[in-house]
C-alpha cells in the first residue's frame, strides 16, 4: 500500500496558481494552518478558494493570493469577523461568489459525486441569485416546485486538517464535528489531509468507533504530519482556539505596521519558526 | 400591590425582550430552536423550561442537550441527539427548525441583510455574507431579534437580500413560498408581526415605556400598525426568578440591552 506521508512543502509543491482550493474545517475551527501558511511562503498567486471562512481565507487574502473566494462566510467564530477578508472586499480587490452555506456544501456535493448540480430551494428569492446571474433556476420535471440547480464546484486540490491519519490516508476526526472534511476531499483531484499525529492503522479504531474515519484513503493524495497544525484555529479534544493569539492577530490586522510586525514574527520563517514564535509568546504572556 | 404590579415596577426593557423572544417559539412543538444572540439564547431556554417543554436545543457546539443552564458557560444536562453542521443543514430544509436572526437590515417586507452594506463589489461594510439566511427563510419559520432598534436597522430596502422577506418570497413563486414563514422580528424597543395579506411588518407591541411614536421614529419607513397597540407582555414572577437566578445569573442581557 501506498505511502503518502508527505511535508508541506511537498503539498505546495503539487499546486499551481490560479487553482481552485477548497479549505476545510469552519470559522476559526480545525483549519489546515500549517498548509495555509505554507501557501504564504510560496509564490502560489491568483487563487479561488472555496471555504467555509474563518482566518485560512484572510491569512490568504492578506498575503495577495486570493483572486476570488467562494463563501457563505467567513468568521473567527469568538471574534465575528476577519479583519484581512473585511479589508479585501472592502477595498474591492477581490472577487466573490457568496452563496447560502447549505448552496455552498450541495456544490462540493455535487462535484464528489459528479452530477452537474443539485437542486434545491435554498437562494431563492435572495440576492444570492441576483450577485450569482450564472444560478439557473429549474423546472421539476416531475411537477413539483421549481428549485435551484446549484452547479457542482470543483476543486483542483482540497487541503483539510484532521486529528489522526494513518500513512496510506485513512483520515479520523476525533472532535465534536468532521464539518465538510469530507466533501472537499471527493470534490478536489487532490486532496491533502494534515493531521496532528500519523498513527498505525489499528491504532485508529482501538479507542474510537470506526464512524471517525470519515475520510478514506481512496480519496486521500498525501498526508502531512502537522502537530499543532491547526493553530491557532481550535483542534479538539487535541487543542482548543488560542484564543489570545487570534486576538493578536486581529489587533495585527488594524494597521500596516502592526501586520508587517506580526507577519515579520510568525509568518516569515518555517512552520518549526511559527512554532517557536508561539511558544516564546506564550512564555512572554506568563512571564 | 398585586404581584403582576409588582413584576410590572421591576421588569427591565432587558427582562421583557427575553420573554417577547421566548413567545415566538411558544406552541412550536418538537422543533430545533436556533438563537442568535444572547437575550434569544435565554428565551429560547426559558421557553423550554416553561411553556415550550419539547424544543430541542444544542449546546452551540455538535450536540443536543436537554435540560436548563445558563447561557455565557457549557451546557449542562443530558445529550440527546448528535448535531453537527451538515446534520443541521439537513434539519433545515426538512424544516422542523425555528430560527432566531440578528440582521444588519430589515426592510418593511421582512427582508434582511447580514452580508454586505453599500456597494458590493467593495461593500462600506463587509459582514459575515449570507451563512444560512437564504436557506432558513425558504425553509422553515424565521424570526429576527434586533437588539438596537434603529433607521440604520430599518431600512427601506436592504442592500443584499440574505433572509427572504414576504413579498421577494412571493415574487420568487412556489419554490421560495411553499415553506416560508416569517414569525416575528423582536426588537429592544418594541415586536413585530406580518400583516396577512400584503406580508408587510406590522407593529404588534411596543414594549413598557416605550410609546408608537418613538417606534416611528427609530423606522426608517412608515409603520404598518392595525387598531390599537398593545404594550409587550411582562415577565411573570415564575419567568423572572428564572431569568435572574438561572438562565442569566451574570446578567449578560444587560449589555445586549442596557437596563
Amino acid at each position: 500500500m501506498v505511502d503518502k506521508r508527505m511535508t508541506e512543502a511537498e503539498v505546495v509543491s503539487r499546486l499551481r496558481s490560479g487553482m481552485t482550493i477548497g479549505i476545510g474545517g469552519w470559522g476559526s475551527r480545525r483549519k489546515p494552518m500549517s498548509l495555509v501558511r505554507a501557501i504564504l511562503r510560496s509564490d502560489l498567486t491568483d487563487l479561488t478558494v472555496v471555504s467555509y471562512g474563518g482566518p485560512d481565507v484572510g491569512l490568504l487574502c492578506a498575503a495577495g493570493k486570493v483572486r476570488k473566494v467562494v463563501f457563505g462566510f467567513v468568521s473567527l467564530d469568538s471574534i465575528a469577523l476577519d479583519p484581512h477578508f473585511r479589508a479585501a472586499r472592502q477595498s474591492g480587490s477581490i472577487e466573490v461568489a457568496e452563496y447560502d452555506e447549505g448552496m455552498l456544501q450541495w456544490g462540493l456535493y455535487a462535484a464528489g459525486i459528479r452530477v452537474p448540480f443539485l437542486p434545491t430551494r435554498a437562494g431563492l428569492g435572495s440576492d444570492v441569485m441576483t450577485r450569482n446571474p450564472d444560478l439557473k433556476v429549474v423546472a421539476d420535471p416531475y411537477g413539483g416546485d421549481d428549485t435551484v440547480a446549484m452547479p457542482a464546484i470543483h476543486l483542483d486540490a482540497a487541503i483539510v486538517h484532521m486529528n489522526r491519519a494513518d500513512i496510506h490516508g485513512n483520515a479520523q476526526f476525533l472532535g465534536p464535528d468532521p464539518y465538510f472534511d469530507d466533501i472537499f476531499c471527493m470534490a478536489a483531484e487532490q486532496a491533502f489531509v494534515s493531521v496532528e499525529r500519523i498513527v498505525p492503522t489499528a491504532e485508529l479504531t482501538a479507542q474510537a468507533h470506526p464512524a471517525t474515519l470519515r475520510i478514506n484513503r481512496l480519496v486521500v493524495t498525501g498526508v502531512v504530519e502537522a502537530v499543532g497544525g491547526a493553530h491557532f484555529t481550535s483542534c479538539v479534544p487535541d487543542y482548543d482556539r488560542d484564543e489570545a493569539f487570534q486576538r493578536d492577530y486581529v489587533k495585527a490586522a488594524g494597521d500596516p505596521g502592526t501586520w508587517q510586525a506580526f507577519n515579520d514574527r510568525y509568518l516569515s520563517g518555517s512552520e518549526s519558526d511559527y512554532r517557536k514564535a508561539v511558544a516564546a509568546r506564550a512564555q512572554e504572556v506568563l512571564a | 400591590m398585586t404581584g403582576t404590579q409588582m413584576v410590572a415596577q421591576t421588569a427591565t426593557r432587558a427582562e421583557v425582550c427575553v420573554v417577547a423572544c421566548a413567545d415566538a417559539f411558544r406552541g412550536d412543538g418538537e422543533i430545533l430552536a436556533s438563537a442568535f444572540g444572547t437575550i434569544p439564547a435565554i428565551g429560547v431556554r426559558l421557553a423550554r423550561h416553561t411553556f415550550s417543554p419539547d424544543l430541542m436545543l444544542t449546546d452551540g457546539e455538535a450536540y443536543l442537550v436537554r435540560g436548563t443552564w445558563p447561557v455565557g458557560g457549557p451546557a449542562v444536562g443530558d445529550v440527546e441527539g448528535w448535531s453537527p453542521f451538515r446534520t443541521v443543514f439537513d434539519l433545515v430544509w426538512h424544516g422542523k427548525r425555528h430560527v432566531m436572526m440578528i440582521p444588519s437590515q430589515v426592510d418593511p417586507f421582512g427582508s434582511t441583510n447580514i452580508s454586505a452594506i453599500g456597494d458590493y463589489r467593495a461593500p462600506k461594510v463587509q459582514l459575515l455574507g449570507v451563512r444560512g439566511a437564504p436557506g432558513n427563510t425558504v425553509y422553515h419559520p424565521t424570526s429576527y431579534w434586533v437588539p438596537k432598534h434603529s433607521t440604520r436597522a430599518f431600512v427601506p430596502q436592504v442592500d443584499m437580500v440574505s433572509g427572504v422577506g414576504n413579498d421577494r418570497a412571493a415574487a420568487a413563486g412556489p419554490g421560495a413560498s411553499r415553506h416560508h414563514d416569517l414569525r416575528r422580528i423582536v426588537t429592544d424597543l418594541a415586536v413585530f408581526d406580518f400583516q396577512p395579506g400584503t406580508g408587510a411588518l406590522r407593529l404588534a407591541s411596543v414594549h413598557p415605556g416605550v410609546s408608537v411614536e418613538d417606534v416611528a421614529v427609530a423606522t426608517g419607513f412608515p409603520l404598518v400598525i392595525d387598531g390599537d397597540v398593545p404594550v409587550s407582555r411582562l415577565p411573570t414572577a415564575e419567568e423572572l426568578q428564572l431569568i435572574r437566578e438561572v438562565l442569566d445569573p451574570k446578567s449578560l442581557r444587560d449589555k445586549e440591552v442596557a437596563p
